[in-house]
């Protein structure tokens, strides 16, 4: 169902989003040309690639990485280059490499 | 009290008793005295403002964009160039409602490079969606600085306001000023309460964000909204200030002997001066003259300025800049201003001052000679180009 648009009046001043985590509403990872691949079993969970994620899109469950978050990701491959111990490789949207996940 | 100071020195003067949270700042001349006057207040403790000394007039515009939105009440100053690098940053802070209050010292953009007064600078920022006050003399700089907070900080309003100042002629040149008593200008400028503060996190909010085809017209057309609610908001400042500081500011307009005049200048900045001396000459020759002059410049008060016009004969509207390939860009708004009313002017459009050129009396003088019979169809005229 078509969410009904607002109206210029109904907008808050300056096109400012009141509310918190407002993204989560939006997914915006559908323009990602390449998608990382988080290989767990090389992983040491130092969480470089939380840290400099520049989306928020490695996702951590009780200080643990546990994966990049699809909806989100850009494929900008920073996790990949800053990762010690490549753990995460970047492969073509599309491809076969990504389908096997 | 009654002091001598320069129009750097009274601009500084009213943002030392805004005492802003944070100033953002990269010096050019001829606005620099601003920035080194602040820099100094902070130096000595005499304000508690952040400077932030940036490497550039983009960087400048971005940290103020910056600390309006995490809700701190903020300042800059810039000229020409400086301007030319903010403007990109600009129009992002006039969509996001940010009411930034910057001084601009009229300085003709390059190139050639040149360092003096025109409004090219001015004109570039036309479209931004700051709203722009020109001033005649430094006390004016002093008091639409302290008058452009209340504005900009308005709950319908909440945007960036530039308050004109001719660079030299009113920067560097000293002046009678009275400024008000510190705690008088505090009270007049009150304090702010920002919408929607970054840093209120238990109340986050996203801001900046981006605008498919499906908002980005409303959004503007909200930003719209905001400049359209200036016009009564700056005459209720206006006047606030005018009855505390005993001045005789009223309108978005200042008329001078134009009730009964068959021709009349229209004029921005401190050009108005020599004017008013001009049409006291001429006056006193029994020439029926008299002159208008612009404070509030966006939004452009069509419907005071059609009024103001529409009885008179003849009317030279004087830009200080040239909008190339077409007419001035004041010019253009005044005729637009005009352009319904059934009895209006003849109008003409001089071109004058580029580049710090002065204007003398004289010239002026000439122009409301020879606009009595000059043809209204040549197009720009220049006040003392050589040929
Ligand atoms: S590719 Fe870029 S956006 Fe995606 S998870 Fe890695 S760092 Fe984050
Ligand atoms: S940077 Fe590499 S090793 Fe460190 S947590 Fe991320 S995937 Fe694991």
């Amino acid at each position: 169902m078509a969410a009904k648009l607002k109206g210029w009046k109904d907008l808050p001043m300056g096109g400012v989003v009141p509310g918190g985590a407002t993204p989560e509403l939006n997914k915006t990872g559908s323009w990602r040309a390449e998608r990382p691949i988080w290989n767990e079993e090389k992983c040491i969970q130092c969480l470089q690639c939380w840290l400099h994620c520049p989306d928020d899109s490695i996702m951590i469950k009780e200080q643990k990485m546990t994966g990049m978050d699809y909806d989100h990701c850009k494929g900008c491959g920073v996790c990949a280059g800053i990762c010690p111990v490549d753990a995460i490789d970047m492969v073509p949207e599309g491809s076969a490499a990504c389908a096997r996940r | 009290m009654r002091k001598t100071m320069t129009g750097h020195k009274a601009v500084a003067e009213a943002m030392r008793q805004i005492e802003p949270h944070v100033v953002a700042v990269y010096p050019i001349t001829p606005q620099s005295e601003i920035a080194e006057y602040y820099a100094e207040y902070v130096h000595d403790g005499i304000v508690r403002t952040e400077l932030v000394a940036v490497e550039s007039e983009h960087s400048a515009m971005s940290a103020c964009v910056g600390a309006a939105a995490a809700g701190a009440r903020v300042m800059t100053a810039t000229a020409s160039q400086g301007l030319a690098l903010m403007v990109e940053i600009l129009y992002i802070a006039a969509s996001m409602r940010l009411p930034i209050v910057m001084a601009l010292a009229n300085r003709a953009l390059s190139g050639p490079i040149n360092i003096h007064c025109d409004h090219s600078d001015a004109y570039l920022a036309r479209d931004a969606g700051a709203v722009q006050i020109f001033t005649e003399s430094a006390q004016e700089a002093y008091d639409y600085t302290l008058i452009a907070q209340r504005i900009a900080e308005h709950k319908d309003v909440r945007l960036p306001v530039i308050v004109n100042l001719d660079g030299f002629t009113l920067t560097h040149s000293v002046q009678v000023v009275e400024p008000l008593e510190d705690a008088r200008a505090k009270g007049y400028v009150g304090d702010f309460s920002p919408n929607y503060p970054l840093l209120d996190v238990d109340h986050p909010s996203t801001w900046g964000p981006f605008a498919m085809p499906d908002y980005y017209f409303e959004l503007k057309r909200g930003q719209q909204a905001g400049i359209e609610a200036v016009p009564p908001v700056f005459l209720a400042a206006q006047k606030d200030y005018a009855e505390l500081a005993g001045r005789p500011y009223e309108g978005f307009l200042e008329p001078y002997r134009l009730e009964d005049a068959e021709r009349a200048l229209v004029v921005m900045g401190s050009t108005a001066g020599s004017a008013k001396e001009t049409v006291d000459a001429l006056r006193a020759d029994g020439e029926k003259v008299g002159l208008l002059k612009v404070r509030l410049y966006r939004p452009f008060p069509y419907t005071a300025i059609a009024d103001a016009l529409a009885h008179v004969d003849r009317v030279a509207v004087l830009d200080r800049a040239l909008s190339f390939g077409t007419y001035g860009a004041l010019y253009s708004d005044v005729a637009t201003a005009l352009l319904h009313r059934e009895r209006k002017p003849i109008l003409m459009n001089y071109i004058y001052g580029l580049g710090g050129r002065d204007t003398t009396p004289q010239q002026l003088d000439q122009v409301l000679r020879e606009m009595k019979s000059g043809d209204p169809d040549q197009g720009l005229r220049y006040i003392g180009l050589r040929e």
